[in-house]
């Protein structure tokens, strides 16, 4: 099947790419574009491990044809970090030790932020449902959502300040 | 994956040519069900046909008679977050919120979620009971037909080769009226249901009578299924506990369910019985909170 060319605006920066209609938008990430940092958990829409912002909305990008991403905006976990400042739901992670493979962590952290970036003060509860198309096998999710709540107390005291 | 062509035509005209090119096609909206269908070889085409640049699929509007008109393909999420719906149509929204997490909820859409026709789907009990119409379009035209007739069996629906579902509209369910829908899952989010039953009532303006009825069910029958004899159980009838039991004991006569993985026939049964009453409960209490 001949090669499509997309045109996508990948965390920031516009990228040309080639790639077959049948690729997924994260197989397009991680073997055309080097960007491994998102996660293939399940390959078909049921673990989150695979989310990307892709116009403004979380989804999982086994779900979507790279093709679909022409004209798009697409943030990936590797554009979460300002230079080597990490963001505050990645230093919460690290504090509150809320991975253990990490295969989950991109997931967590890009949905956490999804939902952060709306809702600056969303309660456990409303994280926990938020988060439930996101799997983790490892930690038992306590360490996941201490770190989201932790990291949602660091942003609005950043807020403030 | 196998190898397909992708077209992602930008009218419904063109869309309705690439239909008759004479390759076979895979219809693509939010790609939740059909993307994994591909790739696990459960579905096979020679192009996939995105649906998501044809604007009047991608567009919600509310009609002068108070109808609200859903582009097939719009995401759920854009459905639900929209407050005017919220308020006007709540039955609607059980439905679109409990379609999987939120990354699926951010593509997946009712045109989707209907076409798919999988028994166990959320939206179809939920738009049966508000009375919903689905508009069907091909390059000679459109149809329009009640929602419970566009289910064959399943995974199969009625629309013909050449055909597209463009839209789906729900009426208003006017005063003293209102709908509610809930699934029975063993787990608390992010499953499939085991069986659900949607309701909806229409009162007297003193509330002390149900003047119109439907109950709707799913994963209880080859489609969804309407409950005839629950209406009538209601009809006429002050809106009580005992009438609404009665209304669950003649939902469970509707139900042709099976026994798998999920629960088994008894089971269901029991449970459509037990939705039906709550559905009709939750109705209820909207109805009487609508003006
Ligand atoms: S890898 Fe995409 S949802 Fe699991
Ligand atoms: S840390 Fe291993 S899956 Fe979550």
């Amino acid at each position: 099947m001949r090669r499509s060319q997309v045109q996508a605006r990948i965390n920031g920066a516009d990228i040309d790419f080639l790639c077959e209609p049948r690729q997924s938008l994260l197989e397009v990430l991680r073997d055309e574009l080097g960007l491994t940092g998102t996660k293939e958990g399940c390959a078909n829409g049921n673990c989150g491990a695979c989310s990307v912002m892709l116009n403004g909305r979380i989804v999982n990008s086994c779900c979507v044809l790279g093709v679909e991403a022409e004209g798009a905006e697409v943030t990936t976990i590797e554009g979460v970090a300002h230079g080597d400042q990490l963001h505050p739901l990645q230093q919460a992670f690290l504090e509150e030790a809320a991975l253990q493979c990490g295969i989950c962590t991109p997931g967590f952290i890009i949905g956490a932020k999804a939902l952060l970036d709306r809702e600056p003060n969303a309660d456990e509860q409303r994280i926990r449902h938020w988060l439930a198309g996101n799997l983790c096998r490892c930690t038992g999710y306590d360490k996941i959502i201490r770190a989201v709540l932790r990291a949602e107390e660091h942003m609005q005291e950043a807020t403030k300040a | 994956m196998e190898a397909f062509a992708y077209v992602a035509p930008k009218s419904l005209a063109e869309a309705y040519t690439v239909l008759a090119n004479g390759k076979s096609s895979q219809l693509l909206a939010g790609g939740t069900d059909v993307i994994v269908q591909l790739r696990e070889g459960r579905r096979h085409c020679d192009q996939v046909i995105d649906l998501k640049h044809i604007p009047e699929l991608m567009g919600m509007r509310w009609l002068p008679d108070g109808t609200l008109e859903i582009g097939a393909a719009k995401p759920l999420a854009e459905i639900y977050e929209d407050a005017e719906v919220a308020r006007r149509l709540p039955g609607l929204i059980d439905a679109a919120s409990l379609i999987g997490g939120i990354q699926v909820q951010s593509r997946a859409s009712l045109g989707g979620n209907l076409c798919n026709a999988s028994p166990a789907a959320d939206s179809p009990p939920a738009l049966m009971v508000l009375g919903a119409r689905l508009v069907i379009g091909s390059s000679s035209g459109t149809r329009e037909l009640p929602v419970e007739q566009f289910f064959a069996g399943p995974g199969r629906n009625v629309l013909a080769p050449g055909e597209l579902l463009l839209a789906v509209k729900v009426p208003p369910p006017g005063p003293h009226a209102a709908s509610f829908y809930l699934r029975f899952i063993p787990r608390n989010e992010m499953d499939i249901a085991v069986a659900s039953a949607g309701a909806f009532l229409r009162l007297d303006a003193t509330g002390g009578r149900i003047e119109a009825a439907r109950v709707a069910l799913g994963a209880v029958g080859p489609t969804p299924l309407m409950s005839a004899g629950a209406a009538a159980a209601l009809v006429g009838q002050a809106p009580t506990r005992e009438v609404f039991e009665k209304a669950g004991a003649a939902a469970a006569e509707t139900a042709t369910p099976i026994t798998d993985m999920r629960g088994s026939a008894a089971q269901r049964r029991h449970l459509v019985s037990v939705l039906t009453i709550r559905a009709l409960e939750g109705a209820l209490q909207r109805a009487r909170e609508a003006r």
